[in-house]
């Protein structure tokens, strides 16, 4: 039963690729990354279950500040400011 | 004072984020939640007497239903959209004036409507929100302000101010 | 088997998500569509893990992720959305309304 919804998650992963390779704009590519970082926590969460570690929750929270980071820091690059203001 | 309160709030954070009470992982806690209230403390809360007020938790907790029920009922929203196969959408930007003033209670009401129907905030200026709506239901602007931010709005000022 | 039913409804409402990132017209749709219905949809997986483990160690750490991916899921979409308004990317074709354009410049 997990298995499945794992594979479901994984699958979800290649349609943000999609939106990655395809997009017209910048933008576009940048809402993709962003998603693809919140779908990583998911399938994190869900092989915590399915092997029964704990450290994978872990690597889940590292994952989420990380992406927060890495969206903010393109999304001033976007807006037209230099990096170093 | 309110610096206290801040270190006081990232330590309890620490401590259940490693869920361990050895000494030097309180140690090593404490360390780390200095360096952040010496950094970061001036962003924090305006006054320190609203902390220990009940009645503000009691709303909050009102709020929080209030809340999780809106989001709910968004996303059931956003899925029908998705799934019609004719797109039903008539998105546009729109402006709505602000009543509350102080500017973590602004913060709350823009990620509010960040996850709620169909609104996103993109910016404040001044005394007014700017929030991209996916299906703006009519023209007059009280009408959209009512639907965008009166729902939160009354709640969010009988908790922060 | 309460954890896997709400795991369940969580990828179905990323698959939503999905959808919408791939249907929709532009970048501020795709955004509204695709914020909304991840971030929820990854918030009950995570409380699946919490029903499935109860409030020990990892349940507690899953709850704890909960505030932390919906704040920074917020603050990204809005940083996300005033970039590209500011890069210059034209609202779609079905737009109605623009009140930030006499703001800008």
């Amino acid at each position: 039963m997990l298995e499945i919804l794992l594979y479901i998650q994984i699958a979800l992963c290649a349609f943000c690729l999609y939106r990655i390779i395809r997009g017209p704009t910048v933008a576009d590519r940048m809402v993709g990354i962003d998603i693809f970082g919140i779908l990583v926590v998911g399938i994190c969460a869900i092989l915590a279950i399915l092997t029964d570690r704990m450290f994978l929750i872990d690597i889940g929270i590292a994952w989420i500040i990380l992406s927060f980071i890495g969206t903010l820091t393109l999304a001033k690059y976007l807006s037209g400011k230099k990096l170093n203001e | 004072m309110r610096y206290v309160v801040y270190f006081i709030i990232i330590l309890i954070f620490w401590l259940l984020i490693t869920f361990s009470l050895s000494l030097s992982n309180i140690i090593v806690g404490a360390a780390v939640a200095l360096l952040t209230t010496l950094l970061f403390g001036k962003y924090s809360l305006e006054s320190n007497v609203k902390i220990i007020q009940p009645q503000r938790y009691f709303w909050f907790i009102v709020y929080l239903f209030i809340f999780l029920w809106e989001v709910i009922k968004a996303n059931f929203d956003v899925a029908y959209r998705v799934i019609h196969p004719a797109l039903p959408i008539k998105p546009g930007i729109v402006r709505v004036p602000l009543e509350i003033k102080s500017d973590i209670a602004r913060t709350m009401l823009a990620n509010s409507i960040t996850m709620t129907p169909g609104t996103i905030t993109m910016d404040i200026v001044g005394d007014e929100i700017f929030v991209h709506w996916i299906y703006v239901q009519s023209d007059n602007p009280e009408v959209y302000a009512e639907k965008v931010s009166g729902r939160f709005e009354k709640y969010i000022k009988k908790i922060f101010e | 088997m309460i954890s896997s039913i709400i795991i369940t409804i969580g990828i179905l409402f990323n698959l939503l998500g999905c959808l919408g990132l791939i249907r929709f017209p532009d970048v501020y749709n795709r955004l509204q569509s695709a914020t909304k219905c991840v971030t929820l949809g990854t918030c009950s997986i995570l409380l699946g893990v919490l029903i499935h483990y109860g409030f020990v160690e990892i349940g507690v750490k899953a709850l704890l992720s909960i505030p932390l991916l919906f704040f920074s899921a917020t603050v990204g979409a809005h940083a996300l959305v005033k970039g590209s308004y500011k890069a210059g990317i034209k609202l779609g074709d079905k737009s109605v309304k623009d009140d930030y354009k006499e703001e800008v410049r």
